[in-house]
């Protein structure tokens, strides 16, 4: 079962959280106070270049390593028709060298240093990082900092890469049918937000892309100014701000970046179904509603108090869809709910899920329908509540086990212009959702004309019938 | 929506269990009153305590009931001591508390991850006796887990990467236990009843049977009180009997599953290495540079790099109690099966016969023990390794001395460990989605049995919950 809160934050502002939590009376005040106590020592050390690279250094002192993170604001969300995966292509070739470190080169001095090292795409962001020993960090800053403006794009190792991104397309999406699912999904949920494309790109346009294309996109991308250094590890905050200097300092900034476009999605205007045919054995069924974003919601109570549905729904084995759909009338083999509302554009509430053995798509939805109504039409236990808030409140503690994740929500953060600082509000909004928020938010935003289903219809695996796939050849 | 792209795919799980020396966490280990085995290390920064118990208890135990230690292990939460399955969920859910449980070949195992505040640990660590002294197996959920179990046998059939898996221990072992479907099949899990499932918890979750491993914010004196407390819960039993050894593949063999997919998805490989073995630091040293070390690794600059013929592709020893499987896996657009099958041949067969460069040792050397404190950094990660050192009785300086044991490896030792240990005319060749049964032929040196397997055979993953 997925992982409802994305938000386990850290770093948060100890008044915020220890004067809700008085509201709470003694239920959550021994749980605050212990993440108070890891807030004193662990506080976000932020600096700027004069080129516009920030800096956020968190020291954890745990283990003799640094994570080492470099996010720029770019992602699938800032691509235009015909373009698509681009962003995702152009992250492949950062492994493709610079005139310092050609080809190969990178990888193998982040081996020859016992360091990991990975780079991802999203919607909203694109980020490269390295796990090395703390006494190392040099060895990653400046490989990093080489490839923020000197990349060689060379054509040769740009035609086999792009083959090496549609392999990757055929077995993420192609051939997963829950995934091939979702790509439709969102592809019809949205008209005109970029949400709507896939971050590895639509098949068609990864066949014509051409590497000027990559490099106009590199150019127009990558610089310090549009960029987060995030260091989370044993390490000094002053002395990683003076290497910062020293290897990110020289680089030129770019002026007047043009932020993207808005293209802030139309409002829907009633129910929009999909159904995906693929060999398959088991349906699926994924269902979005829209709603708005913690960036540009209105009212600031109201994603807080989708998080907490959302944790009614799916936050844990005690959660309402655990225990009613998929043991009590065991309608569903698995069934989730989850809320987007971290990025840089408004996204959705989801509810998706799988029929048990001998039930019918139809009756699941009808189920996941029949809960979201009671959800607008009784108020949540309060015992259910609490219980939920407990689960965020733990899970404040348990992410800091992973130096990777705490450097991962700061890098997200900032990138998608909520800023760091937000973790800091996360658990004392949380505490702060009453059970007529949660109802009020279900009846704002749950509505038939804001919703979009995708039904997966197995058909056949037949093993003789080769695959439908004209996507790649021409 | 979950929508993130890596550069390459994450490390395998398989990789975390690699194993470091500098800096290593200070293990201590005892045994308790009733003879369960205690690994534990002090970890005080952070409120939260890790606890990790497990049994020789994985599907090698099944015998011919298929299916039957995984199934046991998903019961655990389901009722004890007078209180069903809502009730276990809410009370761990209203402290905040992890419970988990799960099995693989050689083990079933349970955690819980609590918040080391007095009150809620009490609650939570208690409810978690409860599960494991007073298990009250009820009917129904036995039931509603069989059936889910039935679905996740029918979302393999839908995953052309679980079949190839499940195709491939079955090729590699035959009848012995680690070629037996985890999972089961339609047939074994239906014959499944729930005196079984009781029979094989009495029998196997049992304190001489088991480890405890424990990683948080507790002292000693206090480790050494929960240990107390969850042997205590546990009858004192025997530890089960070794497992049958391995017999290596006297021939090579081809299985082709026909599958509608855009990609082939491919396994290569044959038995491996156990834990323990003479061999093991010289195989895992040479895969290193074979396949295992993701972006600088041969295979994925031959298949990937030079040729754009896949995402991934990756090399693996996967040391058991008895031989596990040494594996190569890929996935390549399918008209382009047997170049990406020629090119691994050719990479596997000349590293085999000349082991790795005097300076893919030196590189693979620095990256090994460069990058111990990586894999220790976290609490989750040290539970792992505990685990892994208790459950299969390494000693206890094992990770102390495996850098020096690293460094003084030489290439001929690793070369001729290779020559040993891999036989390229004794490969098991899997390939799931291609149709033309003439495209995919046996090796061209020593040409062997084809098996084509279909309907496909029974997998080698664990049930999806």
């Amino acid at each position: 079962m997925r992982r409802i809160l994305p938000f386990a934050g850290q770093n948060r502002n100890t008044k915020t959280i220890l004067a809700v939590a008085a509201l709470f009376a003694g239920f959550f005040a021994p749980f605050a106070q212990a993440i108070e106590r890891l807030d004193v020592k662990s506080p976000v050390h932020e600096y700027k270049l004069d080129n516009g690279l920030k800096i956020l250094v968190k020291q954890d002192n745990r283990a003799p390593i640094a994570v080492v993170e470099l996010w720029y604001k770019v992602g699938s969300s800032y691509e235009h028709d015909g373009l698509t995966g681009v962003s995702h292509v152009v992250e492949h070739m950062m492994f493709k060298g610079t005139q310092k470190h050609p080809t190969g080169e990178f990888s193998r001095i982040i081996a020859e240093n016992g360091a990991e090292d990975n780079a991802f795409t999203s919607d909203d962001y694109t980020a490269y990082y390295q796990i090395i020993a703390a006494d190392r960090l040099e060895v990653a800053f400046e490989l990093e900092s080489d490839r923020v403006r000197n990349l060689t794009l060379p054509p040769a190792e740009f035609k086999k890469e792009l083959e090496v991104v549609k392999e990757e397309r055929r077995w993420r999406t192609e051939d997963k049918p829950p995934a091939l699912t979702r790509e439709q999904f969102s592809a019809v949920a949205f008209l005109n937000s970029p949400y709507k494309n896939p971050v590895i790109g639509w098949p068609s346009d990864l066949n014509a892309m051409q590497v000027e294309d990559l490099r106009a996109w590199y150019e127009r991308w990558y610089a310090p100014n549009n960029a987060t250094l995030v260091v989370v590890g044993d390490v000094e905050p002053d002395k990683v701000y003076e290497l910062a200097k020293q290897y990110y300092g020289p680089l030129k900034p770019t002026p007047d970046i043009a932020p993207p476009k808005p293209q802030v999605e139309v409002e829907q205007k009633g129910l929009r179904t999909l159904v995906v045919k693929a060999p398959a054995e088991l349906p699926y069924l994924l269902m979005g509603y829209k709603t708005p974003a913690l960036i540009n919601a209105k009212e600031k109570w109201e994603p807080y108090a989708l998080e907490v549905l959302a944790g009614i729904m799916d936050g844990g084995n005690s959660s309402r869809f655990a225990r009613e759909l998929v043991r009590g009338q065991e309608i569903a083999a698995d069934a989730s709910a989850w809320y987007s509302g971290y990025g840089r554009m408004s996204d959705l509430f989801s509810l998706s899920g799988t029929p048990s053995k001998g039930i019918t798509v139809e009756t699941l939805k009808a189920a996941l329908l029949t809960q979201v109504e009671k959800l607008k039409t009784e108020q949540v236990s309060a015992a259910e509540l609490e219980r939920v808030k407990a689960g965020v409140i733990a899970g404040e503690i348990y992410q800091r086990d992973s130096q990777q994740g705490q450097a991962e929500q700061l890098g997200s953060l900032e990138s998608v212009g909520l800023g760091y600082q937000l973790a800091d509000e996360y658990v004392g909004n949380i505490l702060a959702v009453t059970p007529e928020q949660v109802q009020a938010v279900a009846k704002k935003y749950l509505v038939e004309d804001h919703l979009t289903i995708a039904e997966l219809e197995p058909q056949p695996i037949d093993p003789n019938k080769s695959k439908f796939e004209p996507h790649f050849e021409r | 929506m979950l929508k993130t792209l890596f550069a390459a795919p994450l490390a395998l799980l398989l990789l975390l269990l690699a194993p470091w020396a500098q800096a290593a966490p200070k293990i201590e280990s005892w045994t308790t009153g009733n003879g369960l085995r205690v690994y534990y290390v002090s970890a005080p920064n952070l409120p939260m305590v890790d606890l990790r118990l497990m049994f020789d208890a994985g599907s090698a135990r099944d015998g011919a009931q298929q299916g039957l230690a995984s199934l046991t292990n998903s019961m655990l939460d389901t009722g004890a001591g007078g209180l069903g399955e809502d009730q276990i969920a809410e009370k761990f859910d209203d402290v905040g508390a992890v419970f988990s449980s799960g099995s693989s070949m050689d083990m079933s195992w349970t955690g819980l991850r609590t918040i080391t505040l007095e009150k809620e640990e009490k609650a939570a660590l208690d409810l978690w006796l409860t599960l494991l002294a007073k298990p009250d197996f009820p009917a129904e959920p036995f039931a509603r887990i069989q059936k889910l179990m039935l679905v996740g046998l029918q979302a393999e059939k839908q995953d052309p990467e679980a079949l190839a898996s499940k195709a491939f221990y079955k090729a590699v072992y035959g009848d012995h236990p680690y070629g037996q479907p985890q999972n089961g099949t339609e047939d074994s899990l239906n014959a499944l009843k729930l005196d079984d499932v009781k029979a094989f918890y009495q029998h196997y979750y049992v304190a001489k049977n088991g480890l405890l491993a424990i990683v948080g914010a507790v002292d000693r004196k206090q480790a050494e009180a929960l240990a107390e407390q969850v042997a205590a819960s546990l009858p004192t039993g025997a530890a089960a009997p070794p497992i049958p050894e391995v017999k290596p593949l006297t021939e090579s063999k081809v299985v082709k599953i026909p599958y509608p997919s855009a990609q082939a998805h491919i396994l290569v490989g044959q038995v491996g290495d156990k834990r323990g073995d003479p061999d093991y630091f010289t195989l895992y040293m040479g895969n290193q540079t074979l396949g295992g070390s993701g972006f600088t690794s041969r295979l994925m600059k031959e298949v990937r790099d030079a040729r754009g013929l896949t995402y991934n592709v990756y090399s693996y020893f996967s040391p058991s109690k008895e031989m596990g499987v040494f594996e190569v896996g890929l996935q390549t657009r399918r008209e382009k099966t047997e170049e990406a099958l020629q090119v691994v041949r050719d990479v596997i067969g000349k590293f085999q016969q000349e082991g790795p460069a005097a300076e893919e040792l030196e590189a693979a050397k620095k990256d090994v023990t460069g990058g111990f404190p990586l894999r220790t950094a976290s609490n989750s990660q040290i539970v792992e390794y505990l685990g892994v050192i208790g459950f299969y009785n390494l000693p206890l300086d094992y990770l102390d001395t495996f850098t020096s044991k690293i460094n003084a490896l030489s290439r001929e030792q690793i070369a001729d460990a290779f020559t040993r240990r891999v036989q390229p005319d004794k490969l098991v060749t899997v390939i799931v989605g291609e149709t033309d049964p003439v495209a995919a032929t046996a090796p061209p040196a020593t040409p062997g049995a084809t098996a084509d397997a279909a309907p496909p055979p029974a997998a080698a993953q664990p049930p999806a919950r």
